[in-house]
C-alpha cells in the first residue's frame, strides 16, 4: 500500500544541539506504530516537527503523497494529520457533545456558521452520538468536561480526534495519568480505532505498546535506532543499551 | 466499530429552552423600555444614551466575554460609527436615519477589522497595551481631522430626517428613544443567534484554549477577526444611535475613558452573557446619574466602592452572580 504518511531525513537543531537527526519513517493506512524512547530522546520535538508547530532545519514531511513541510499546523490538520495531547486539552466549560459537535462542524467547514444550533442539526448529532456511544461517553454528553473523570476526558480526546476523520492519528501518551482501573477502557478504544487509519502512538507504558503496536520505532538521542516488530525490540542490543535495559530484564515480558 | 448507530442513544436535551429565553429576554427589554418611558418621560435623553452605550457594552462582551480578548480601546468602534453617521449627515446631506445607521454599522465593522489586525498579533498584556494605543490613535485622528470631525468642538450640523419619513426626531427625544429601543432589540436577537451558533461555540473554545482549536484545524485569529467585525457592527450601531439622537458627536465618543467605562459596566454586569452586558450598562449609568446628582463631589468615589464590592463579592458580575444563584436554587428544588 502506498504510504499515507512519510517523514524523510527530518533534522532539527537548536543552536549546536541536534535534537532530531535524520529521522525517516513511512506509514501505510492501517498501520499501528508505537514510538518509544527514553526521556530526552526527542519525541516531543519530533511531534512538533511533524504537526507543523516547529519548522525543521531540513528534511520533509509528506501526507498522502503531498509534501506539507511548508504547510502550517492548521493546514496539516485539515489534510488529515490529527493529534491528541499528552495532557488533555479540553474546554473545561464545554460538554462532550459540544466538543465532538465542534470537531464535526469544523471538519465540514461549518464551524464559522453564524446561525443555527448544532443540537438541532440531525446529521451532526447522529455523528456526535455515534462517537460518544462508541467511546462509552453517551451518558456524559451534556455534562461539563470539568465534572467528568480524567479517564473519560482521555476518551473524549480520542472522540474529538476521530470526529475530525483523520488519515493519520498521532496519540501522545493516550493513557498517561489514567488510573489503572480505567486503562482497559482506553485500550478498548484504541483497539476499536478505524482499521484504515494510520496510528502513531507515543507511549511510555510498555505493556500498552506491546498490546497495541504491530511495529515499534525506538528514538534515542534524536535518531531512530530500531524500527521493527515488537517481538524483536527487546532482543535488540542497541535498544537494550539505550532504553529498555531494565524492562527487558524484568520477568513479565512475553 | 460494530456498534449500531442509534440516534436516541444520548439523551436529548430540552430544545425549547433557548428559544423561550430569547422571548423572555426580548420581553424583559421591552418591559424595561416601557417602564423607562413611563417613569422618566423627562429624561429620555439619558435613557437613549443608555441604549447607545448598551450596544457598545454588548459589542465589548462579544470580544471580551465570549472570546477572552481584553481591550481598553473598544470605543474606537463606537466612535467610528458615531462619526460615520454624523459625517454622512453633516457633510454629505445623507439624513435618512436608517442610512446613517447603516453607515455607522459599516464604519464600526471596518474599525473592528482594523483593530483586530493590529491587536490579534499579540496576546495578554501587550494586547491590552495595543488596544490603548489604538484608542489614542483613533482619538488623535478625529482630533486632527477637524475639517471632517469638528475636532475638539465636536461635529455638529447633524439633521436626521424623520424615520420612514413619518416620525420626526422631536425635542423631547421620543422618536430617538423608540428608534434606540428598536435597534437594541434587533441587535439583541441577532446576537443571541450568533452566540449559540457553531461560530459562537468555536469562539468559546478559543477563549478556553486557542491551541486546542488550532489542533482541530480552525484558525483562532480568523475567528477572532470575524468576531471583531461583528462587534464593530454592533458598536457602530450604538455610535450611530448616539449621533442621531444627540445630533452632535464629541471626541469623548472615541476616548479611552469611554472604553474603560464600557469595560467597567461589562464587569459589573457579568462577562460572557448578553443579559450581563445589558444589566451592567443599566446599573452603572443609572447609578452614575443618580449619585452624581445626589452628591456631585463624591459620586466617583461611590462608583469605585460599588465596583470594588462587586469584584470582590460577586466576581461573576451582578447578573452573573444572580443567575448562578437561581440556577443552584432551581437545581436544589428539583
Amino acid at each position: 500500500m502506498s504510504p499515507v504518511f512519510e517523514v524523510a531525513n527530518l533534522k532539527r537543531s537548536f543552536g549546536g544541539l541536534v535534537v532530531t537527526n535524520d529521522v525517516s519513517l513511512s506509514m501505510a493506512p492501517g498501520d499501528r506504530v508505537a514510538l518509544i524512547g527514553p526521556n530526552g530522546a526527542g519525541k516531543t520535538t519530533f511531534v512538533n516537527l511533524v504537526t507543523g508547530n516547529l519548522p525543521p532545519s531540513s528534511g520533509e514531511v509528506r501526507l498522502g503523497g503531498e509534501t506539507v513541510t511548508r504547510v502550517d499546523a492548521i493546514g496539516r490538520v485539515r489534510r488529515g494529520l490529527v493529534r491528541s495531547f499528552q495532557v488533555t486539552r479540553l474546554f473545561q466549560d464545554m460538554t462532550p457533545a459540544e466538543h465532538v459537535g465542534l470537531a464535526v462542524l469544523q471538519r465540514d467547514g461549518r464551524a464559522g456558521r453564524l446561525f443555527g444550533r448544532f443540537l438541532n442539526m440531525t446529521e451532526v448529532m447522529a455523528e456526535v452520538s455515534e462517537l460518544l456511544e462508541k467511546l462509552g461517553l453517551a451518558e456524559l454528553a451534556y455534562r461539563k468536561v470539568r465534572e467528568i473523570a480524567y479517564g473519560q476526558q482521555r476518551l473524549l480526546e480520542i472522540a474529538v480526534a476521530l470526529a475530525l476523520k483523520p488519515k493519520v492519528l498521532l496519540l501522545d501518551e493516550p493513557a498517561a495519568g489514567v488510573p489503572q482501573s480505567d486503562t482497559g477502557r482506553i485500550e478498548q478504544a484504541l483497539a476499536d480505532l478505524p482499521p484504515d487509519l494510520a496510528v502513531l502512538m507515543i507511549e511510555h507504558d510498555m505493556d500498552l505498546v506491546f498490546r497495541f503496536a504491530k511495529r515499534v520505532i525506538v528514538l534515542a538521542a534524536g535518531t531512530i535506532i530500531f524500527d521493527g516488530l515488537p517481538a524483536d525490540v527487546t532482543k535488540d542490543a542497541r535498544v537494550r543499551e539505550a532504553y529498555l535495559g531494565n524492562y527487558a530484564n524484568a520477568s513479565h515480558v512475553a | 466499530m460494530t456498534l449500531a448507530v442509534n440516534n436516541q442513544s444520548i439523551p436529548s436535551r430540552p430544545r425549547g429552552g433557548s428559544f423561550r429565553r430569547d422571548l423572555i429576554g426580548v420581553a424583559v427589554i421591552a418591559v424595561f423600555a416601557a417602564a423607562g418611558y413611563i417613569l422618566f418621560p423627562d429624561n429620555l435623553a439619558l435613557l437613549t444614551r443608555i441604549l447607545a452605550v448598551a450596544l457598545l457594552v454588548l459589542a465589548l462582551d462579544l470580544v471580551t466575554g465570549y472570546c477572552g480578548v481584553a481591550t481598553l480601546g473598544h470605543a474606537a468602534l463606537f466612535g467610528s460609527g458615531a462619526y460615520a453617521a454624523g459625517i454622512l449627515s453633516a457633510h454629505y446631506g445623507i439624513n435618512d436615519p436608517l442610512l446613517m445607521t447603516l453607515g455607522g454599522i459599516v464604519a464600526g465593522a471596518v474599525a473592528g477589522l482594523l483593530c483586530a489586525v493590529v491587536m490579534l498579533r499579540a496576546h495578554g498584556l501587550p494586547q491590552l497595551v495595543l488596544s490603548i494605543a489604538l484608542i489614542y490613535l483613533f482619538h488623535e485622528l478625529a482630533n486632527k481631522a477637524s475639517s471632517w470631525t469638528g475636532g475638539s468642538d465636536g461635529l455638529s450640523g447633524i439633521m436626521p430626517d424623520p424615520v420612514f419619513g413619518v416620525y420626526e426626531f422631536d425635542l423631547f427625544g421620543h422618536t430617538a428613544y423608540f428608534f434606540g429601543v428598536a435597534l437594541l432589540l434587533i441587535a439583541f436577537v441577532l446576537l443571541r443567534l450568533v452566540v449559540r451558533s457553531p461560530f459562537g461555540m468555536l469562539c468559546r473554545g478559543i477563549k478556553e484554549d486557542p491551541l486546542r482549536i488550532r489542533a482541530m484545524g480552525a484558525s483562532p485569529n480568523a475567528a477572532l477577526a470575524k468576531m471583531y467585525v461583528i462587534s464593530g457592527a454592533v458598536a457602530g450601531t450604538g455610535g450611530a444611535l448616539s449621533a442621531i439622537s444627540t445630533q452632535v458627536v464629541a471626541l469623548d465618543a472615541l476616548s479611552f475613558t469611554q472604553s474603560a467605562e464600557a469595560l467597567v459596566m461589562l464587569v459589573l454586569g457579568g462577562t460572557g452573557s448578553l443579559f450581563g452586558a445589558l444589566a451592567g450598562t443599566l446599573i452603572f449609568m443609572l447609578f452614575e446619574d443618580y449619585v452624581s446628582a445626589a452628591n456631585p463631589f463624591h459620586w466617583l468615589t461611590m462608583v469605585g466602592v460599588l465596583l470594588i464590592a462587586v469584584v470582590l463579592f460577586a466576581p461573576k458580575g451582578i447578573y452573573g452572580t444572580a443567575a448562578a444563584y437561581f440556577t443552584r436554587r432551581g437545581e436544589a428544588n428539583r
